[in-house]
């Protein structure tokens, strides 16, 4: 399979001596989702950057498609798209001419920039607004307009610098439909976001990144196969007459109709629904209590934060 | 490996030479206008209440004189301030990422910006003699050496201005330059008076200023009179474009200002 993106041993440090990236090594494939996780400041946009050639790295290898960005950088730009974290569009020109503009500067002829920029922004939802200023927007039409502006050339790879940050629920559902039927295209697609239950939707395979280092790198299926436990929600029929104690779990009374159950990995759901029937409690509804993913982005963290005060106790 | 094609390229830059001259035309109000007030105001005030009371210089009207170093005034002005502004802005907005992120070559980029900077420049400098006929005759010496310097100037301001606008950080900073250094050597440049009436010493000081060889080839090219070889004004002209172009091309190339 062709590997979109190749990153290795990426270093950088800027200026200031702030090491934001400390050899990451990475591969993307062709036609993947692949989500790239991190809190603030972990080196998810440093990374980015460095790919877009808008950051100088201090040493390493970056490809796309093969050719490395240093040595061809007109082909593999021509390969790539970039939705940024900030809006850095013109606030003053109108919709319309952003688009045709960028198609301009990848070597669309106007007609055809014209064309897709009327498809792009059709598919966007922004088709209505062509004729207005960038800063007339809203701030979900913004990022589905940087979207649309970095599709104009029909990129073999899109990479997207949380995309939805700021987004109501309705607008980053449709844009994640769009991402997704973009990527059954055939178009590869790296994503960085905030919001951890989109990257568990939307993506395939998945790498972690914390203080400019990868602790992560695997399909989503077997990250969250990791999971030692899973808490749950059951909403109960009737009000509860106090807490029901069931042997062998944990139980906890949110409110007189809900409770709570952490279940471990060898334990089964349908055990616990058996004991509160026999104790006449009838579940009417269920749901995750926190986001699966976010349980195990945080116990990751809080595991390379672990070694890393190991190592240091080690050498003091 | 793919690469850049001319047919590419020449996309590319008409892509940003419109976009460039479509921003100065959508805030014509701010860009066209205030030159073309400024401009009448010294015809009348300089030109015609003053101009009248000096006389004649080098053979001419004092009127007559002025008309070239002014109309030149208003096209550097306006071509150092195109770049300086369109460009900062950009940086400021990051909308120049559009461009840094796109495969369009560096030297593309700098012919884009200081294309549409020379458009505004040279569209002033012919809206500034148009309003330059109401208040003196038209003369044109030699139409060829008006136009070579009109565009060589119009350059090597736009070139300035990029270079202003890549190390700037903040608005102050694009202004800096107009107010202390070319407004000075505008001034200073033989735009209001011929150096033959300074003294030897300021009279050599001049030739070190770039204004003075673009304001007599002017002159030169619409009157008739200079007061060095036009040759070497011209010669000079094309040394500023090539030392200018060459400093840019750098600061692109190093991302200077611009990529971290």
């Amino acid at each position: 399979m062709t590997t979109a993106i190749s990153i290795k041993d990426l270093h950088k440090t800027y200026s200031n001596g702030f090491i934001a990236l400390n050899g990451i090594s990475l591969e993307v494939a062709e036609g993947d989702f692949f989500a790239l996780l991190g809190a603030n400041g972990a080196g998810k946009s440093t990374t980015i950057g460095i790919i877009a050639t808008l950051v100088k790295k201090t040493s390493g290898i970056v490809e796309v498609f093969g050719s490395n960005v240093d040595n061809n950088s007109y082909e593999t730009k021509l390969d790539l798209g970039i939705v940024p974290q900030e809006v850095n569009f013109n606030h003053f020109e109108k919709v319309f001419d952003i688009c045709v503009t960028q198609g301009g500067y990848y070597g669309l002829p106007r007609k055809l920039a014209e064309e897709r920029s009327e498809k792009y922004l059709k598919q966007l939802g922004l088709w209505d607004k062509r004729e207005q200023q960038g800063r007339q927007l809203s701030g979900g039409m913004k990022r589905r307009l940087l979207i649309a502006r970095a599709l104009i050339h029909e990129p073999r790879l899109l990479i997207l610098d949380e995309p939805t940050a700021g987004v109501d629920i309705e607008l980053r559902r449709s844009t994640w439909k769009f991402l997704q039927e973009l990527n059954r295209a055939g178009t590869t697609i790296i994503l960085t976001t905030h919001y951890l239950e989109e990257a568990e939707s939307l993506c395939r395979n998945i790498a972690i990144i914390d203080k400019g280092e990868i602790v992560e790198n695997t399909s989503m299926k077997a990250l969250l196969k990791k999971l030692d436990t899973e808490t749950f929600i059951l909403d109960c029929r009737d009000d509860l007459q106090g807490l029901p104690t069931l042997d062998g779990f944990d139980l906890v009374q949110i409110d007189n109709h809900s409770l709570e159950v952490t279940l471990d990995k060898n334990q089964d759901i349908n055990e616990v629904f058996k004991l509160l029937d026999q104790q006449d409690i009838k579940i009417k509804s269920m749901r995750n209590k926190t986001n699966r993913l976010e349980q195990l982005f945080v116990s990751l963290l809080q595991n390379s934060a672990n070694r890393a005060a190991t190592t240091q106790e080690g050498r003091s | 490996m793919r690469s850049a094609s001319v047919h590419y390229k020449w996309i590319a830059f008409s892509t940003l030479v419109r976009k460039e001259v479509r921003r100065f035309l959508r805030i014509w109000i701010q860009t066209l206008v205030p030159p073309v007030i400024t401009i009448s105001l010294y015809f009348v005030i300089f030109g015609n209440l003053i101009g009248r009371r000096i006389g004649e210089m080098s053979g001419y009207a004092y009127m007559d004189f002025i008309v070239p170093g002014l109309v030149l005034m208003a096209v550097i002005n306006n071509a150092y301030a195109n770049v300086v502004s369109s460009f900062f802005s950009q940086k400021y907005q990051r909308s120049i990422e559009e461009l840094l992120v796109s495969p369009v070559p560096n030297y593309v980029i700098l012919a884009g910006f200081v294309v549409g900077g020379a458009a505004r420049g040279i569209m002033i400098g012919v809206v500034a003699s148009v309003v330059a006929m109401f208040f003196s005759g038209f003369h044109m010496h030699n139409i060829f050496i008006t136009l070579t310097v009109l565009i060589l100037s119009s350059v090597v301001f736009a070139l300035g201005g990029l270079i202003n606008a890549i190390y700037a950080n903040k608005f102050d900073d694009i202004n800096v330059i107009p107010t202390f250094v070319l407004t000075p050597l505008i001034y200073l440049g033989g735009v209001f008076y011929s150096i033959e009436l300074l003294p030897d010493f300021w009279q050599g000081v001049s030739h070190i200023n770039p204004i003075f060889y673009m304001v007599d080839a002017f002159r030169y090219g619409i009157l008739g009179i200079s007061d060095i070889n036009i040759s070497y004004a011209i010669m000079m002209l094309l040394v500023f474009v090539v030392i200018l172009y060459s400093y840019a091309i750098i600061l692109l190339y190093r991302g200077t200002g611009l990529r971290n």
